[in-house]
């Protein structure tokens, strides 16, 4: 069979293009909420969540839930709003608290996982969680909706809140003294990583979520030096990059996470060389 | 009644006192300097006037219908990060934020203020390009023009031209004599520069171990100035 034909037949199952559509839908948001956080410096938050929705993850399964989403999306809310309050606090160290939730949260839900999970296959469960795998062929209609749902308003969001989103993140300071409620913002964009973070553990894993977050934005900045430009060129990046990837896993045969986070890094060396250019 | 008017203020972080008994009152249209030693206060009572720093005592009151979104601000020169991706518009359309409202979007009258402003302070020409990469002037000047958005009334500086070279300098104060002046922005500077300070201000705000508000003849006669201006001399 050439590669067209085998594509052709995987998209003939519905829940491939479920899959697909719900792994570029995620990342577009995953990448847009990124640039904020990049240039606030807010990576970490970013990371350490996607630790401890490994953790809620844990005890979702241990409790046998089947939903699993509906213990996973609050835990993961909550620590967000923790980790941003913690982090902003400059009398304890604030990185290090972080470090410590996060892999806590680890370590909690691999213990949990192995005391009482009764499944046969635990480290192959434990991978898939921590790296995406097979599992994003196995969402529901349900959880697509639900997904769906979740990052068109994650998109609405982001564009009403996109000047004031500029203004906070360029000079929280002056946008304060403008009367802007930054700490509102601050919230909101921790709020929403989280979301995005539980979005996006079906596709990725949760070791491999901050890729997601961290290298269209990173990529964009090589090129452009607007705002504006920068958001659009990482959201085009995302896109591509998890569409291709997508692909590429489905004819490869290779893990799907692992091979939208590699396209990335590899756009990312592209947009580095092809910046120094532009540059020089 | 004034623009803005400090009674009896009070400035401390946490425990530690910075500065106290500070009264002055700013008018529509007038020029004050706040000129003193480093670490004497003087940012930190701008961002009191800001609503950025809790008072520890005293008042600050709004007159002539002012209201605390309507100040243009220009911070004290921070390292801005390298890299950041703004242009020179996007940063002085933020100007606007504040006054927005529910609004999510810059509207028309909005944007055709930005460019009014941009080509008044000379921006025109570098509107679209990176702010990062813009020279420190420019920079001073991009940050003023959204100050400018943010306000018609006062404008709040803080050592504009701190790290400028001496002719920028100048242009700069040149441009923020024309705002007061031609436009009656009512202007509070803090300078560095007590030669300049005195030059432009009909009033000086002078911190230090204890905070006086003279006028400018006062000022030009008072120990204050003397032991000020010497200091700078000598280095
Ligand atoms: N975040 C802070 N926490 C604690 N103390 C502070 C803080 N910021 C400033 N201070 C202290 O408050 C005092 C006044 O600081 P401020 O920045 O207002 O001085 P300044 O007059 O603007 O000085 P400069 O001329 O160097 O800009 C200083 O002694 C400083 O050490
Ligand atoms: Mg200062």
């Amino acid at each position: 069979m050439n590669p067209f034909e085998l594509l052709a037949e995987y998209f003939s199952y519905p829940f491939v293009c479920y899959a697909l559509i719900v792994g570029v839908v995620t990342s577009l948001c995953a990448s847009l909420f990124g640039v904020t956080l990049v240039l606030k410096r807010m990576s970490f938050i970013g990371d350490g969540l996607s630790h401890v929705a490994f953790g809620a993850l844990a005890i979702a399964s241990v409790l046998n839930l089947t939903q699993n989403l509906l213990i996973v999306l609050p835990v993961t809310v909550i620590c967000a709003v923790l980790l941003l309050r913690v982090g902003q606090n400059t009398k304890i160290k604030g990185d290090a608290a972080i470090a410590m939730l996060s892999v806590g949260a680890l370590a909690f839900g691999y213990l949990l996982l192995n005391i009482f999970s009764g499944s046969a296959n635990l480290s192959g469960d434990v991978c898939s969680t921590l790296f995406g795998s097979a599992s994003v062929l196995t969402l529901g209609r349900n959880q697509v909706v639900l997904c769906a749902v979740l990052s068109l308003a994650v998109l609405v969001v982001f564009v009403l809140c996109y000047n004031r989103l500029f203004a906070v993140t360029f000079d929280e300071d002056f946008a304060r003294a403008g009367g802007v409620n930054t700490a509102a913002y601050n919230m909101l964009i921790a709020v929403i990583i989280a979301v995005v973070i539980v979005l996006a553990m079906n596709l990725v894993g949760s070791l491999l979520i901050s890729a997601l977050v961290i290298f269209p934005a990173i990529s964009a900045m090589r090129l452009f030096g607007s705002f504006r430009a920068v958001t659009v060129c990482s959201a085009v990046i995302s896109v591509f990059c998890a569409a291709s990837g997508f692909v590429i896993s489905m004819l490869a045969a290779t893990p799907v996470g692992a091979t939208i986070v590699a396209v990335n890094c590899v756009v990312f060396a592209l947009c580095s060389v092809a910046g120094k250019i532009r540059r020089s | 009644m004034a623009l803005i008017t400090c009674k009896n203020l009070s400035l401390a972080y946490d425990s530690v006192n910075v500065a106290e008994d500070i009264n002055f009152a700013v008018n529509k249209g007038e020029y004050v300097c706040v000129v003193g030693e480093n670490g004497s206060g003087k940012t930190t009572l701008m961002r009191a006037l800001l609503g950025l720093h809790k008072t520890k005592s005293g008042d600050i009151t709004l007159g002539e219908g002012l209201k605390r979104n309507q100040i243009g601000y220009l911070p004290q020169q921070t390292p801005t990060q390298r890299d950041f991706p703004a242009s020179v518009k996007e940063v002085v359309l933020s100007g606007f934020v504040g006054g927005m409202g529910l609004r999510p979007f810059y509207n028309k009258a909005e944007r055709d203020r930005a460019e009014k402003v941009m080509e008044r302070l000379e921006l025109s020409d570098v509107q679209n390009r990176s702010y990062s990469e813009l020279s420190g002037g420019q920079q001073q000047r991009v940050l003023l023009a959204r100050a400018l958005c943010a306000t018609g009334k006062l404008l709040l500086l803080d050592e504009p031209a701190a790290s400028l070279d001496n002719h920028i300098a100048l242009k700069l104060y040149d441009i923020i004599e024309g705002l007061n002046k031609e436009d009656g922005i009512a202007v509070i500077m803090i300078s560095h520069d007590v030669q300049s300070a005195v030059k432009y201000a009909d009033k000086i705000l002078h911190m230090g171990a204890k905070t006086v508000f003279y006028d400018k003849a006062d000022y030009l006669a008072s120990d204050d100035f003397k032991r000020l201006s010497a200091e700078k001399g000598a280095c």
